[in-house]
């Protein structure tokens, strides 16, 4: 036990180098004090996590290049909201990612790089983090409905590799959106720009999407480039199919890439 | 907590001044290789900032002495992927299908291409081999439903079938003869006893025999009279063994009374010219084409 006068008590019986370092005599000889006071600890340690937060959360809100600005994106259609509804529910981003990245591999086979502003209307956004099935950022058009369906019950039947479950209860499954309205709302409580009109029209909506006989020029005029298709091949029923499938084939067509300049916000 | 200063007798350094059980813990700097490690790191990643786009200032974020970008380097990797074939993609991009086919030189980089976006894009449907499935032709076949010839099959790729988006897409309808009531149940049972005697395979002679009137007025302008199908409208072969929807009399029974439609996608805007070129040529080279 020893006591001495030198002039950083804290280093006192410490081996002579370590006195000789500036930054250990200076900043790191303190470090005692905040380890000792448990609400002094708290504050700082609260302090340093916002400075982080603030730098690299915060600008993504103002950036150019993070809230660039594309022509031809909308808010979903009820039937389009109903289906991402049913792909969260089911799980789907658990195997399939919604993200392309700017990797040649990736554009070659995905196509175009996903924007930002995709997912802008995304509550959450659905980006996803594995693939064990392919990336869907992009999956619109790609294939007929009738392939949607028929490999949404029977995976295999037309790509006898997949490991995807079946999901044909869907065509069993009326879809019961009790408040499509409702879930308007919600999403326009969140930023998502849908008008009086459309949330008034909601429930209509829904149900014109299904039918290709029927008058769909609100639904375009309010949606444009909604696909209307009777999904399913059931025009009997509106089911979890029906609305699985508009989702599906809608996702990443509505940006007009003829009118996107990459470099114009890459600053 | 304590102002206690302890020393180690043995060692001569300082301990943290806590007990445990008897044992004291001995508080030793951090070692010097590992600080002067930390050190770096944190300089290497100042020079990193100066370097590559890092720090965010009012409307965009630092760019980067570098100039490096995500977007840039993607742009980069497909011009050096190009530059490789550079010539070749030119001149593919520049001719036309019959000329590159016909070209010793391109038609092999042509195949090659289109096999590798055959296998990305097509197999889905049409199968790992081309050998199609229910609903999906197969494309090794001499049996085409829009034509096998090299414009036709670009024709297709490019606008794709049905393809609701694509304005010049193909597009025909088999009227619904069952659903729609133009045909009672006993005449499309007739006609399709008719349809499996072009192959060769009916036994019932009577059948046969009223089908073929039926099949004169009702399907004979679309499919042939012979049943030999007409590639302008999509209208498939009859008389041979190939079926897209089944070969079952049950089957054409189906078929005849509510028409399946395969909807293919138009490919052109999704993969560009180029690659629906080649495309076509591999398509064109798996067997079938005319």
């Amino acid at each position: 036990m020893t006591q001495s006068s030198n002039s950083n008590p804290a280093l006192d019986g410490a081996r002579p180098e370590l006195k000789a370092d500036p930054v250990a005599r200076g900043i790191l000889a303190h470090h005692g004090k905040i380890e000792r006071n448990v609400t002094l600890l708290l504050v700082l340690s609260f302090l340093v996590v916002t400075i982080g937060g603030i730098v690299e959360i915060a600008p993504l809100f103002y950036l150019q290049n993070t809230i660039e600005k594309v022509e031809g994106m909308r808010p979903y259609s009820p039937l389009e909201l109903a289906g991402r509804n049913i792909y969260i529910r089911e799980g789907c981003y658990n195997c399939h990612s919604q993200m392309i990245r700017p990797f040649r591999d990736e554009t070659e086979r995905y196509g175009h790089y996903s924007l930002a502003a995709e997912s802008m209307f995304d509550h959450p956004f659905q980006w996803g983090s594995k693939r064990t099935g392919p990336d869907l950022a992009r999956v619109g058009g790609r294939y007929s409905d009738e392939w949607q369906v028929q490999h949404l019950i029977e995976p295999r039947s037309v790509v006898p590799e997949s490991i995807m479950p079946s999901y044909g209860f869907l065509m069993q499954a009326d879809l019961d959106m009790k408040d499509p309205a409702g879930h308007l709302a919600a999403n326009r409580d969140v930023g998502v720009p849908y008008s009086d009109e459309m949330v008034e029209n909601a429930a209509a909506d829904l149900r014109a999407q299904v039918d290709p006989d029927g008058d769909t020029s609100g639904l375009l005029a309010r949606y444009p480039k909604a696909v209307v298709a009777d999904f399913d091949g059931n025009p009997q029923r509106l089911t979890e199919m029906d609305a699985l499938v508009a989702y599906l084939q809608m996702l990443g067509t509505l940006v007009d890439f003829s009118a996107y300049e990459p470099q114009e916000n890459q600053r | 907590m304590a102002e206690t200063r302890d020393v180690d007798q043995i060692t001569g350094v300082e301990t943290t001044g806590h007990s445990w059980d008897g044992i004291k813990e001995l508080n030793n700097p951090l070692p010097r290789w590992w600080l002067w490690t930390f050190y770096g790191c944190i300089a290497f990643a100042l020079v990193y900032t100066v370097l590559y786009p890092a720090w965010p200032m009012i409307n965009s974020a630092t760019g980067g002495l570098l100039g490096w970008s995500s977007r840039g380097q993607l742009e980069a990797s497909i011009e050096e992927a190009k530059a490789a074939n550079a010539g070749k993609l030119d001149e593919i991009a520049s001719l036309g299908v019959e000329e590159i086919a016909a070209n010793p030189e391109l038609r092999p980089t042509a195949i090659a291409a289109g096999k590798a976006a055959f296998k990305v894009n097509c197999v889905q449907c049409h199968g790992s081999g081309a050998e199609g499935g229910p609903g999906y032709p197969n494309l090794n076949d001499d049996s085409w439903l829009w034509g096998g010839s090299l414009d036709a099959i670009h024709t297709t790729l490019e606008h794709g079938i049905r393809y609701a988006t694509d304005d010049d897409t193909r597009i025909s309808e088999m009227p619904a003869f069952g659903r729609d009531g133009v045909l009672d149940r006993t005449q499309i049972g007739d006609v399709a006893e008719y349809v499996l005697s072009l192959g060769g395979r009916s036994g019932d002679e009577a059948a046969v025999e009223k089908g073929q009137a039926i099949f004169a007025d009702n399907c004979a302008a679309c499919h042939g009279e012979k049943g030999e199908g007409m590639h302008e409208i999509g209208a498939p072969r009859l008389n041979d063994a190939i079926w897209l929807y089944g070969s079952s009399k049950a089957d054409i029974v189906a078929q005849v009374t509510a028409p399946r439609h395969g909807v293919m996608p138009a490919w052109g805007e999704r993969l560009g010219e180029t690659t629906v070129k080649e495309l076509t040529v591999y398509v064109h080279s798996l067997g079938g084409g005319e």
